[in-house]
């Protein structure tokens, strides 16, 4: 019994052509697992991926085994890590959650499989028009090497009843911080959210916000950012730790706010603090809210690296998150709350009802708090500051 | 004539430590350098060259990193030997040996992880400690913003290393004891007019120490590349040494990983370079030490060291306990602000869904850990019976291999023996974190297994053989049924450093092997103590289980052979 079965594994494997039709690829993700490596420190995310793969399992008989990492780039490293031993084909990482920096590098090495998106089905459900968010990831044209599949948008959030009126822009927040010295803090910017709080800074202090969606070069990069670093000096010391040490990521920084060590958290979720109240992380008094000028929001999307070893399940996946279904069931406040990335135009009755149906919850910003939604700096800033960061106020 | 028997045994032992133990380093440290000289061809560096150490010496806070890590280093190591030494002198003849075996024990079991997740909830500034103290005591509404936990000067991680080291000092002192005659040494310096603790020091440390300065290299190298346990106490902006390294090796900019491959070679520097301070040092207090112990002062003020260290050892353990303590608390929680002493609510369901997470890293714990200590225990026992049956003392340079894996620093070839692994197509799996797992399990086991094997009362031995048991029916009928309590303890030692286990995982197991050890230290930069406090626990657990088993299965095995259960315990 076990051999002919091993041989027609072996035959799956040697054969390198890649079913032509969607039918074929979905006949031949049958029975793959596919390595989804996604960042896992929360633990909601972590349950969605495991609801996920019970309901892939029962339809096309794919499951996800999440490889949990503690940074993307763990990831992209393994990627290369197998290009350099020459593994080109049975990597062990079949699909990625991944943004930005880390997409522009896997991209620019060559070490993606695609570009697939138009492959998808579900995709008649983007807004795939040039320039669209679905199809463009910090300014960087996606070209259908990646796939969407939740809406990040930046907030911060505090308790209520400890601070009734937060600051709404980054000026506020210096005369709030100077006011009550050691409560706020960021997580350290080697961390994607303690990035895009400087970002979110940027964009607010630039004289002009318009140069950040082009390329830094040396002479935009230090006209736009001198307001920022000023800020920043001024800010610093009145941080937690005086500026000297920072959280590692926002779950940490979730924590302390849960544990009054400070009385602001952020996170690049809308519903992030709704949910962690659900799940007993947080006082039910604290709320999100995105400055009064709007806040960076961008799409997360996953890749498949070109040596993969399920291709096809990955990409079963891929669509499966696109599924006006999937969607609505991860904006559920309870699941996951994170907002859809579909556009509604391209809905049919049905599936707009579905999403009208979702409870609501106090600690869920309304549409009036989060504001517009300001464009993702090119990534080259973010690499600028990062680094620039680090030169400055590391000791 | 040259003893041949069971030559062939020893071959295959030599062969299998060779190519398991040795070659694997050895080609890990070779990739590593190739990288650190720039040659990783996967990311296109295929020239020669020191631009690596360039970048490595100009990366922000390389300099405080290195110095945090002979800091942190050195200081816990030192600390951690003084505090066991007057620990030893206060309580040795005043404790028995399975009594103080029982309470270093679960010390010895904890893995580093969990206690660091522990000690860094219980002495935050929101931690256990303040919320028990506040705000009656203290005033404090909220907490302070003080840095109690990852402080820039690492005061947090020298306690957690304390807290692992002292118990690990303790038990190689101990058994070394038994080696010197103290209380003769101890009757003698009292009738001369000496005060216990400068017997101690005089007499008797100079006798224990040539005996446990394997052990105490092993700490310092321990101690001067830890990584789990830096990332969840250490400082974080810059962290040490080895910390910075991990975080290179998997950053976004993947040009980092021949920076990274220079500071592990760096690494391995500075663990020989301190090595070869230490053995300097001890030169310098041999010395001095001659001169001062000639000068004959009888120090009978030497008391209050004595109490000092006592203290400090007790305190240690306390918080030791304490900190286990508070991981099973957080993992029955549901709610629990500060100041509250105890949790507000309690709930069962971060245990209640081991589907979601933790059934399957416990499962992957235990085929690892068992599969690892069978492995190394086997090769242990192959390793003493080949010894037994030439007749051998063991050479300076088989100890030497012995204590390889644990003297070199785990990150200085981890990352080249992944791709090591990887270009032999042995990716990610379980064999190449099994493999990678006994590379520290078996010199653990074989260290553990050593003293009783040699202390077996060879009698039984040759009458067996001269009743006309071969080699093999002596072993299985005579040897490992009088060493059964020994064999098992060293195989609880041996799971127990498995499950703690945690660079070799991560940088073997390509991040789809999942043990309770690396989602602890993952979870451990999450916002859910709860869940973290489940796979704390769960990792603490297991060696205590496993430890637990050791003591309770020879009892149970040999309760027709009254005589075994007594003689080999």
């Amino acid at each position: 019994m076990r051999l002919p079965l091993l041989a027609l594994l072996a035959a799956g494997l040697a054969a390198p052509a890649l079913a032509d039709s969607w039918d074929d690829t979905v006949a031949a993700a049958r029975g793959q697992t596919v390595y989804w490596n996604a960042w896992g420190g929360d633990e909601r995310t972590n349950d969605f991926i495991a609801w996920a793969s019970g309901a892939l399992e029962a339809q096309y008989g794919v499951t996800i085994q999440q490889v949990k990492l503690s940074d993307t780039a763990e990831a992209v490293t393994r990627v290369i890590a197998e290009k350099a031993a020459g593994q080109t084909e049975g990597g062990a990482v079949d699909l990625i959650w991944i943004n930005g920096t880390n997409f522009l590098s896997m991209k620019k090495q060559g070490l993606l499989h695609g570009p697939f998106l138009a492959d998808l089905p579900n995709a008649k459900y983007l807004d795939l028009s040039e320039g669209s968010a679905a199809v463009v990831d910090f300014t960087i044209p996606t070209e259908g090497y990646e796939s969407p599949w939740r809406l990040a948008k930046f907030v911060l959030t505090h308790d209520s009843a400890r601070v009734p009126e937060p600051p709404r822009s980054m000026a506020a927040l210096l005369d709030w911080t100077t006011a009550n010295p050691g409560r706020f803090t960021h997580p350290a910017v080697s961390n994607f959210m303690g990035a895009t709080f400087l970002k979110q800074a940027l964009i607010e202090l630039a004289p002009d916000p318009a140069v950040l969606q082009g390329e830094a070069t040396d002479e935009a990069y230090s006209a736009a950012t001198e307001p920022l670093w000023a800020w920043y000096d001024a800010l610093r010391p009145t941080l937690w730790r005086q500026g000297e040490s920072f959280p590692e990521n926002e779950s940490v920084l979730q924590q302390m706010l849960n544990d009054g060590e400070v009385d602001f958290a952020m996170a690049f979720d809308p519903a992030a603090a709704a949910a962690a109240v659900e799940r007993g992380l947080l006082p039910d008094t604290v709320r999100s809210y995105a400055p009064e000028g709007g806040s960076i929001g961008n799409v997360s999307f996953v890749a498949i690296p070109f040596n993969a070893a399920h291709k096809e399940g990955a990409m079963v996946v891929a669509n499966f998150l696109l599924d006006p279904a999937t969607q609505a069931h991860a904006q559920d406040i309870t699941v996951l709350g994170s907002y859809s990335v579909l556009d509604p135009a391209r809905l049919g009755e049905a599936e707009k009802a579905a999403f009208a149906a979702l409870p609501a919850s106090p600690a869920l910003p309304s549409n009036e708090a989060l504001g517009p939604t300001l464009n993702e700096p090119h990534p080259s800033w973010m690499t600028r500051i990062a680094e620039d960061w680090a030169r400055r106020y590391t000791e | 004539m040259r003893n041949t028997e069971g030559r062939w045994l020893r071959l295959t032992v030599l062969g299998l430590v060779a190519a398991g133990l040795v070659l694997p380093i050895l080609a890990g440290l070779w990739e590593t350098g190739r990288a650190a000289f720039g040659y990783l061809p996967a990311i296109g560096a295929e020239t020669l060259s020191i631009d690596p150490w360039r970048r490595l010496w100009s990366l922000p806070g390389f300099s405080t990193s290195l110095s945090l890590t002979l800091w942190t280093g050195f200081a816990s190591t030192l600390l951690a030997l003084a505090i066991a030494t007057g620990f030893c002198a206060a309580v040795h003849g005043r404790m028995s040996a399975g009594q103080s075996a029982r309470l270093l024990t679960p010390f010895l079991a904890a893995p580093h992880a969990a206690l660091a997740i522990g000690l860094a909830f219980l002495i935050a500034p929101s931690g256990w400690i303040a919320r028990v103290l506040s705000p009656w005591a203290t005033g404090w509404d909220l907490p302070p913003d003080l840095a109690t936990v990852r402080d820039p000067c690492g005061i947090a991680l020298i306690l957690g290393l304390l807290v692992k080291e002292v118990p690990f000092f303790l038990l190689v002192m101990l058994s070394a004891l038994s080696q010197v005659p103290v209380r003769a040494h101890l009757a003698a310096g009292r009738a001369l007019g000496y005060g216990r603790g400068v017997v101690w020091i005089k007499v008797i440390a100079p006798q224990v120490y040539p005996l446990i300065r394997l052990p105490v290299f092993v700490v310092l190298s321990f101690a001067l590349s830890v990584v789990d346990m830096a990332i969840i106490l250490g400082p974080s902006n810059p962290p040490t040494l080895a910390v910075a390294m991990t975080r290179w090796f998997f950053a976004a900019d993947t040009m980092l990983i021949l920076p990274a491959s220079a500071a592990a070679l760096l690494q391995t520097a500075l663990v020989a370079g301190g090595i070869l301070l230490w053995l300097g040092a001890e030169r310098a207090v041999t010395v001095a030490g001659r001169f001062w112990i000639r000068r004959g002062g009888r120090g009978l003020s030497s008391g209050p060291g004595l109490v000092l260290a006592g203290a400090g050892a007790g305190f240690l353990m306390a918080l030791g306990a304490a900190a286990l303590l508070a991981l099973l608390l957080w993992s029955v929680a549901w709610r629990w602000p500060f100041p509250d002493a105890l949790p507000e609510s309690w709930s069962l369901r971060a245990w209640a869904r081991p589907a979601m997470g933790w059934g399957m890293a416990l499962k992957q714990t235990l085929i690892i850990g068992l599969a690892t200590t069978a492995l190394s225990l086997t090769l242990a026992i192959a390793w003493l019976e080949g010894e037994d049956r030439a007749g051998l003392n063991r050479a300076r340079w088989a100890e030497g291999l012995i204590y390889l894996p644990l003297l070199v620093p785990q990150v200085a070839f981890l990352y080249g023996l992944s791709v090591t692994f990887l270009r032999a197509g042995m990716t990610g799996g379980m064999v190449a974190v099994i493999w990678g797992q006994a590379l520290f399990v078996f010199p653990y086991v074989m260290i553990a297994l050593s003293d009783p094997w040699r202390a077996l009362d060879r009698r039984m031995v040759r009458a067996a053989a001269a009743l006309g048991a071969g080699p093999l029916r002596r072993l299985f009928a005579v040897k490992l049924p009088i060493l059964l309590a020994p064999v098992l303890t060293a195989a609880a030692i041996g799971f127990a450093v498995s499950v703690a286990q945690y660079l070799p995982t991560l940088f073997l197991g390509a991040g789809r092997i999942a043990t309770l050890t690396t989602e602890a230290v993952t979870l451990s930069s999450g916002s859910d103590r709860r869940v973290t406090g489940v796979y704390a626990v769960l990792q603490a657990a297991l060696p205590f289980a496993a430890y637990a088993a050791a003591l309770m299965l020879p009892a149970l095995l040999l309760r027709h052979r009254r005589g075994l259960a007594g003689a080999s315990a």
